[in-house]
């Protein structure tokens, strides 16, 4: 084992809480988004001329540098998880929006036709036609933000939020490299677990959907 | 908590410091142009050579989408026990993370291009070079250039985490505002820098299509 890995193997337990730590704030960040993000998605789709001015803002929402974006909401929001969570989920509403609404498009007209056909309702339609055929995308879109929340969060430690960060930034300070790459590997280890994960899931939810297209129910 | 001053009084504190002011911007753009140029020189031979080895691709991917997972704070953070601080350190790390979106979009951009097209081109007898040259590069224009606004937009936020080993740039103001509690100099840094991503982005996204023909667009 290489010296640089020495910190993580001192201080197992000093690690998985700040590991622990930095999954409660991304969690809370994308479920957060999730609830904001779905139904913006939604209502773009079905209000097409909504649809450029909120992608193009959250769009240019994504661009702001995150420290930057933490800076301008201490005033308002103070130092701490709050500021942290409320700059992540605004990251993280760009990927879930767009899937959303790109994953409603893609449906297809003949299904939307044949729930039409049936009766349903256009609640019931969303509900049992449109958003589980959208959800493989909705999920691209929450993966994603899961990632790029991942690497930003590590950033919030600056602001008192807690999280990985804290072993970069301790680091930074006691110029400690093996802090930093503690911090590190076990930040790139979350992303890439997230990744995959998500990932596996909206291949399962992808190929559920396929086999019961299959079975003609 | 922070200082009790009205945080719009931020723009005082710029207007007070105008010679401070330039010098930060100064070295943020210093930092962001210089990073994107080295990122191009380097992500973009990179890209062909990995369109034209096929074995390269696999692994070139691979390396691009983990290299895409770490955080960009721990790039930075790690130049200083290796580098020490300062503007160098800080135009490697940048620099490594430029390459990034260049080379994975210059890649995209050229296996994208239609089969037939590189045939018909091979058919009219042209060399390699002139293939990359007047076929393939022209067409993978566009995401090129996706990816040089991906890189520019990044490097003016990592320039700004740049202080903290310093680099340098806005990032100094916020900071100073962190570290001693005050808000108009913590703003008079974030502000100008989050106005600086956004214009970055509206005219890249504005020359992007003057430059790229309609028929090119990619979004």
């Amino acid at each position: 084992m290489p010296s640089q890995m020495q910190y993580l193997l001192d201080n197992p337990e000093r690690v998985l809480e700040l590991t622990w730590d930095h999954i409660q704030l991304v969690g809370v960040a994308i479920l957060v988004a999730t609830a904001i993000g779905v139904p913006l998605g939604i209502l773009i789709h079905r209000v097409r001329w909504l649809q450029l001015p909120v992608l193009n803002l959250s769009g240019l929402l994504y661009t702001v540098p995150s420290l930057a974006f933490f800076a301008i909401l201490i005033p308002y929001t103070g130092i701490g998880k709050t500021t942290a969570t409320t700059a992540l989920a605004v990251y993280s509403l760009l990927a879930i929006v767009r899937n959303t609404s790109a994953g409603l498009d893609e449906v297809d007209r003949a299904s939307v036709d044949a729930a039409n056909g049936m009766g349903m309702t256009a609640f019931q339609r969303l509900r049992l036609v449109e958003l589980p055929l959208a959800l493989p995308y909705i999920l691209t879109g929450i993966r994603i933000a899961t990632v790029a929340g991942i690497s930003i969060a590590a950033i919030a430690a600056v602001i008192g939020a807690g999280g990985l960060g804290r072993l970069i930034f301790d680091g930074i300070r006691t110029v400690d490299a093996n802090r930093i790459i503690a911090g590190s590997i076990m930040c790139i280890l979350l992303a890439l677990i997230a990744d995959f994960g998500i990932g596996r899931l909206s291949l399962l939810i992808r190929r559920d959907l396929r086999a019961s297209a299959e079975r003609g129910s | 908590m922070l200082g009790n001053k009205d945080p719009l009084d931020f723009i005082d504190y710029i207007r007070d410091n105008p010679d401070k002011f330039w010098t930060l911007f100064n070295q943020h753009m210093t930092l962001v142009i210089y990073a994107v140029i080295i990122g191009l020189v380097i992500a973009v031979p990179l890209a062909i050579l990995t369109s034209r080895i096929s074995w390269l691709e696999k692994p070139m991917t691979w390396i691009s989408n983990i290299g895409q997972a770490i955080p960009s704070l721990a790039v930075l953070a790690l130049m200083l026990p290796w580098l020490g601080i300062g503007f160098k350190p800080s135009l490697f790390a940048l620099s490594i993370l430029a390459i990034l979106p260049i080379f994975l979009n210059t890649l995209v951009g050229i296996q994208s291009i239609d089969a037939s097209v590189v045939d018909a081109a091979n058919g009219m007898g042209t060399s390699d070079a002139q293939l990359l040259r007047m076929v393939q590069l022209p067409l993978a224009m566009p995401f090129m250039f996706a990816g040089i606004q991906t890189a520019v937009v990044q490097s003016i936020a990592l320039a700004t985490l740049a202080a903290y080993i310093g680099g340098g740039g806005f990032g100094d103001w916020i900071l100073q505002g962190l570290a001693v509690r005050n808000f108009p100099i913590l703003l008079a840094g974030a502000v100008p820098v989050a106005l600086l991503a956004m214009a970055a982005e509206i005219l890249l996204g504005g020359i992007r299509r003057l430059v790229v023909p309609k028929g090119l667009t990619v979004q």
